[in-house]
């Protein structure tokens, strides 16, 4: 397909009751700098069902335009619907590029979508970029685990496609009174041509949400916690800084923490503003899901641990001796 | 059942480590092992032909000859039929080219194999990391898709699938045939026995070349076929500048992370 336009489009992914994620959010402050070098404008893509106050959080946070798709179907995400919604978009504005959120939903739908388009898609990036010599976008991913970073290039294909991990990008200010050109589109799916039907929602433990991806602090432990009852000093800690609990696939695996908390190549990827590791050594499945947290304090009795070379904060003792000093300073800064 | 498993060859990602010097990748001596997530899924369609002992798996890769041995653990622990597509042809294939090739070595198989009623793929291979390949094909073949199961079960039809999501799980219904994508479990794949490790060295592994596929349309595999190209690779810078804080107590440690965590407004 030829670009019909120099803009570029950001996937404004909903939440069931018509919010938006925060990472379309985000992905509007890392896409305005691509759109004002690619000379295009900074598009917010809307689908979802009652999605007004998305579509304000868009504006607020920097797109120009917003396309809304708005219809019942859409109210849960699934597949058909959304990958027929946005390739009737893109085949009707033919932007220039899409940046997608890389969460569970993001990483279904691009490759779906991409195929559709024949064009490329590059997953999971952590790093963009507009290409001098080109002009492409230029992504930047980790790949062999987070052993190697490749830079790839889309220079032939349009719309050229990529997801983006959530927490890489800091969304910008809300500017509540920004205005945006809103365009609504009407277009709608059959119930037959949804080929997936949600039978169930399944809770891991009854009222115990784990919003790794969402963390704006997460406290993790690893094998080093010693047994299921070592996570409550974890969990104090995480409890007066307003934390999620994370933790490593040796904890995981022990069976002393749901694998819902699981951080790394095989469970979450989380880029909060502050990762406490504890009792974990580092290894590079488990670094892959948290490098790109802005602050690593890690907690570690070996002073040779490899989670030590991603820290900010090389902290050499054992945490059951560390954490309650540090979780009782911090409860009485607050008090 | 009648289910088709797609594994990748890849290297044990685990055991790679860093030339310092050169800043590359070291493979040499890294040893070779069939995608972890690949096995769950073969153990997802392994424990639905333990409900249903009719079923038959046919696992597929493509790849250098050499996958011929990921294939060969693959048939000795569940796995009824291999097939590798193999070709010089497809060398530098991205993965939109990769799914195609996949797909149409799909379609050709199903003309001796029978139409596969569920198609499993890894979440993602380990090397890449991409997760696309599962979607493609789905796309490709004009399947429904159901991504990050951790549990399947098939009836009537009908494949139930148990899939994670940010909050929890929830539970899919798809109708057959349908492409599902396995992320972990929370059981290990089984292992093979002597017996089965036995057979499995004598079994024959199918093999496709781009010839086998007469309406493969050339253009589209390859490096030719790959809309993606690799600009270049690096490694990723280690973080410098980390403060290590090691006090003659755990305590005068906790107490001096806390000021500096006060002092640089972490916290
Ligand atoms: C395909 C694949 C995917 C994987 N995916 C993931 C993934 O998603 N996430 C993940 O985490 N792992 C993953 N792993 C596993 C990974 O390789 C490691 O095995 C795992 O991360 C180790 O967990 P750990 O650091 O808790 O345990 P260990 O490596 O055993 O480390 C425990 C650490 O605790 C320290 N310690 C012990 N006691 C104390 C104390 N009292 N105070 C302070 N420190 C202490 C020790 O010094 C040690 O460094 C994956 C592996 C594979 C092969
Ligand atoms: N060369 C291949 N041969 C067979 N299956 C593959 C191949 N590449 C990818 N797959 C399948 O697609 C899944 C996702 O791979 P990827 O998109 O490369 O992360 C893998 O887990 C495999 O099931």
């Amino acid at each position: 397909m030829e670009a019909k336009t120099k803009d570029l489009w950001v996937f404004i992914e909903t939440n069931d009751n018509g919010t938006a994620k925060n990472v379309g959010l985000e992905l509007l402050a890392a896409g305005r700098a691509l759109a004002e070098k690619q000379g295009g404008k900074l598009v917010g893509i809307v689908i979802g069902s009652a999605v007004d106050e998305s579509v304000k959080a868009a504006t607020a946070y920097g797109a120009d335009t917003v396309i809304v798709v708005d219809g019942k179907e859409y109210e849960h995400y699934t597949t058909d619907a959304y990958c027929k919604a946005f390739y009737t978009l893109v085949e009707k504005y033919a932007p220039t590029s899409i940046l997608i959120g890389a969460t569970n939903n993001g990483r279904d739908l691009g490759p779906r979508l991409s195929c559709r388009l024949k064009t490329g898609l590059t997953a999971d990036c952590t790093q963009l970029a507009i290409d001098e010599e080109s002009g492409n976008v230029a992504w930047t991913r980790p790949a062999f685990g987070g052993n190697l970073m490749a830079t790839i290039l889309c220079p032939d294909n349009r719309p050229q496609i990529g997801t983006v991990r959530p927490g890489v990008f800091k969304k910008a200010a809300a500017d509540e009174a920004r205005k945006s050109e809103v365009i609504k589109e009407d277009i709608h799916v059959d119930a037959a041509e949804i080929r997936t039907a949600l039978l169930e929602v399944i809770h891991e433990a009854a009222g115990e949400l784990v919003d790794l991806e969402g963390a704006e602090i997460i406290v993790s432990g690893g094998r080093g916690v010693g047994g299921p009852e070592g996570f409550k000093p974890i969990r104090e800690l995480a409890e007066v800084l307003g934390a999620t609990v994370g933790a490593s696939r040796a904890a995981v695996d022990a069976g002393w923490i749901g694998h819902s908390h699981q951080v790394g190549q095989t469970g979450k990827t989380v880029g909060p503003k502050l990762y406490i590791a504890c009792g974990i050594s580092g290894a590079i499945q488990h670094v892959a899901g948290m490098s790109s947290s802005k602050t690593i304090i890690a907690i570690n009795k070996d002073e040779t641990a490899p989670i030590f070379n991603v820290a900010d904060y090389a902290i050499v003792g054992d945490l059951f001796e560390i954490l309650p000093v540090l979780t009782a300073e911090i409860k009485k800064l607050k008090a | 059942m009648n289910m088709l498993v797609c594994i990748k060859q890849v290297p044990d990602t685990t055991e790679i480590r860093i030339d310092p010097v050169k800043n590359t990748l070291i493979r040499d001596g890294v040893p070779s092992i069939v995608n972890p997530f690949d096995a769950y899924a073969l153990e997802i369609a392994a424990r639905i032909k333990d409900t249903d002992p009719s079923s038959r798996i046919v696992v597929l890769s493509m790849g250098p000859e050499q996958a011929k041995n990921a294939l060969k653990e693959c048939l000795a622990v569940g796995g009824d039929k291999a097939y590798l597509v193999t070709d010089r042809c497809f060398g530098g294939s991205d993965t939109l080219a990769t799914s195609y090739i996949l797909s149409s070595a799909i379609k050709n198989l199903e003309k001796t194999e029978g139409k596969f009623d569920i198609i499993f793929c890894g979440k993602q291979a380990i090397d890449g990391d991409t997760a696309q390949v599962g979607p493609e094909i789905a796309e490709h073949l004009d399947l429904p898709q159901v991504t990050y199961a951790v549990e399947a079960s098939a009836a009537d039809g009908k494949v139930k699938v148990k899939k994670e999501v940010e909050e929890g799980f929830e539970l899919i219904g798809v109708n057959m045939p349908c492409v599902v994508t396995v992320t972990k479990p929370s059981f290990d794949p089984r292992y093979p026995t002597i017996k089965s490790k036995m057979a499995a060295n004598r079994a024959e592994i199918g093999v496709i070349i781009c010839d086998d596929m007469p309406d493969i349309d050339r253009e589209r595999i390859g490096l030719k076929g790959s809309p993606t190209k690799v600009k270049k690779t690096f490694t990723p810078p280690v973080k410098s500048g980390g403060v290590k804080i090691h006090e003659d107590s755990n305590e005068a440690t906790a107490k001096k992370l806390f000021a500096m965590l006060v002092a640089d407004g972490i916290i």
